[in-house]
């Protein structure tokens, strides 16, 4: 009798575990990066500042994931021996060619986001919103959602709430809770366009 | 925080000469993309649209006057806000500009009912660009999708922009010439001037201020922020809409 209950808890949390597992894999689709870039490389070996890649154009608006011509510069030739630099300089500096970049952040096509006004106006750090992307070692799997082709940090949250950031993610409610926080109400046309 | 705005236009009737040159421009500024062949004056979508109106007198009495029409921007009880079932209309206390929300919009059509100026256009088609012209689309305007309704929003990307330059500069207060919408850049004629009515020393506040200034169903109550004028008496008539003759029996 206590042996069947145990048997039946046990293979219930065996499945529970394995749908815990399973699920967000079969939710999600998993995209590869097409370099290994590592902005732990960059700040420790080459001195580099954010502002050095990541910069403002004069008109307010964000250059964002930088172009290779940002690269090529200190990238002719391989400045090491990993096999990572090699090929990201046979596959796209000589060739020229630009790196399809997958932006974690990407927000859908109807909503305006400002780095200037937060960054520069509401003095908020980029760890703040993107974790900590700018001192990791190597780029973690993008994650996309099939049927709306958005990323899975704007969307999805993890099934359990663990090592989640402050925020959480990048989704509206994510936005709006800071904004509460702070005492700023913005109308619908505020985010969205 | 800057100081709330209350942005407005002011159309002088007597210096449109129908071009059209603003509905051009405001497609092109808001992805807007050509009409199907099924579609009419009913099924397309214009933001704004400019409506020929005579005074029905015969040659040579007879007199034509073009009148742009875009969302009014109603400012008091606006009748979109209040019949959406979905909060898909709101009013920016920053802005006063009456905002639609398509992502939201669940395609009932109430707005369209209610709006006393036909000014509001539903998606009865997904947008198709000519091969090519996709690659002109305006980055800073999402286009919309078949089953929602959208309406002017006085160039709301042009907004954003201007206030993204004004951030730049380290400022939160943006440059009025940097926000001009599409149709008020574009007229030939100068008939239409944009800006601020809350600030008593913008060209509009001053043309709202003119005698012959008047705003289409006044009476109704709404407050728009679309100041028309004309020195022309028919004209204005007109556009007070008197109910027509014989109609008594209709509660207006
Ligand atoms: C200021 C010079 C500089 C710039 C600019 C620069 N890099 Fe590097 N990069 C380095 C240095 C130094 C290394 C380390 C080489 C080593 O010792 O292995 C490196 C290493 C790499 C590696 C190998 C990573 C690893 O795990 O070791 C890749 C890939 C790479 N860079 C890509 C890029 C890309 C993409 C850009 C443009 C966005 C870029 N780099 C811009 C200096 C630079
Ligand atoms: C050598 C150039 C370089 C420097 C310096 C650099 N980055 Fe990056 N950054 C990149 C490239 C290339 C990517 C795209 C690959 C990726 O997602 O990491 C990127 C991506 C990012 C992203 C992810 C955006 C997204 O959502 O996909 C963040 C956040 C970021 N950088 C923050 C920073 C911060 C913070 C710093 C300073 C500590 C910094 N970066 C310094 C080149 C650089
Ligand atoms: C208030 C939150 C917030 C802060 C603070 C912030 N970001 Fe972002 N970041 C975003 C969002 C949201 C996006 C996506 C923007 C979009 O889709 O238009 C993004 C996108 C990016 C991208 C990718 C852009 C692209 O080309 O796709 C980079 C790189 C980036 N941020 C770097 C930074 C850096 C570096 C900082 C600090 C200087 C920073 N961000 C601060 C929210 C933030
Ligand atoms: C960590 C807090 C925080 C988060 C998260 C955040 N914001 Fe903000 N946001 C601010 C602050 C602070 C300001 C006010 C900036 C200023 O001082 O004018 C602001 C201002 C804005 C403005 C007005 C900008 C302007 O040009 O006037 C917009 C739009 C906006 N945020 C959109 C977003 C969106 C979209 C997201 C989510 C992707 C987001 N914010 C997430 C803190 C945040
Ligand atoms: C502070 C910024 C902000 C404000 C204010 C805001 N939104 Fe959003 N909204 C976002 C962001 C960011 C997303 C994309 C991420 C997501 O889907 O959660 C979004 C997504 C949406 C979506 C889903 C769209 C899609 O394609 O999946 C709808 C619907 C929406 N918003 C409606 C509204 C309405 C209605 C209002 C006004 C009551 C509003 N939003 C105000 C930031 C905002």
């Amino acid at each position: 009798m206590i042996g069947g209950k145990i048997a039946f808890a046990s293979g219930m949390l065996l499945a529970l575990a394995g749908g815990w597992l399973a699920f967000p894999r079969i939710l999600y689709q998993t995209r590869q990066q097409p370099v290994n870039f590592s902005h732990k490389v960059h700040a420790e070996k080459a001195g580099a500042k954010c502002e050095d890649c990541h910069s403002f154009r004069d008109d307010g608006t964000y250059a964002g994931i930088p172009t290779l011509d940002k690269c090529s510069g200190c990238h002719t030739a391989a400045m090491g021996t990993t096999a990572e630099e090699k090929n990201f300089i046979d596959q796209y500096v000589t060739p020229n060619r630009e790196p399809q970049w997958l932006s974690y952040a990407q927000q859908p096509e109807n909503v305006y986001f400002s780095h200037i006004a937060h960054v520069k106006l509401g003095h908020v750090k980029c760890e703040q919103c993107h974790g900590n992307e700018g001192g990791t070692g190597a780029l973690r799997p993008y994650q996309q959602d099939p049927i709306s082709g958005y990323s899975r940090d704007i969307w999805g949250r993890p099934v359990a709430p663990v090592g989640l950031r402050n925020e959480g993610g990048m989704k509206m409610d994510d936005c709006v809770n800071c904004h509460r926080r702070q005492g700023l109400e913005y109308s619908c046309l505020g985010c969205h366009k | 925080m800057s100081a709330n705005k209350r942005y407005g236009m002011s159309i002088d009737i007597d210096k449109c000469n129908g071009c059209g040159a603003c509905m051009m421009a405001c497609a092109v500024e808001n992805n807007i993309p050509p009409a199907p062949e099924a579609a009419n004056d009913r099924r397309g979508v214009t933001w704004i649209r400019v409506y020929k109106v005579d005074n029905h007198l015969a040659y040579p009495e007879r007199r034509t006057a073009f009148v742009p029409v875009l969302c009014q921007q109603c400012g008091h009880d606006t009748p979109c806000v209040h019949v959406c079932p979905q909060q898909a209309v709101d009013v920016d206390p920053e802005t006063g500009i009456v905002g639609q929300m398509p992502e939201r919009c669940l395609g009932c059509r109430y707005c369209m009912v209610a709006c006393p100026y036909h000014a509001r256009y539903f998606n009865w088609w997904d947008p198709k660009w000519p091969a090519g012209m996709e690659k002109t689309l305006n980055p800073d305007v999402a286009p919309r999708m078949r089953g929602v309704v959208e309406k002017c929003n006085f160039c709301h990307g042009r907004w954003h922009a201007a206030q993204q330059k004004a951030a730049a500069a380290g400022q939160r207060e943006i440059d009025a010439a940097d926000y001009v919408p599409a149709c008020v850049e574009a007229c030939p004629t100068g008939a239409l001037r944009f800006g601020d009515l809350s600030d008593s020393s913008t060209e509009v506040a001053q043309d709202a201020q003119r005698p012959e200034s008047f705003r289409l169903l006044e009476k109704i109550g709404t407050e728009p922020k679309i100041h028309y004028r004309s020195r022309r008496d028919w004209v204005r008539e007109i556009a007070s809409a008197p109910r027509p003759e014989g109609k008594d029996g209709l509660r207006g």
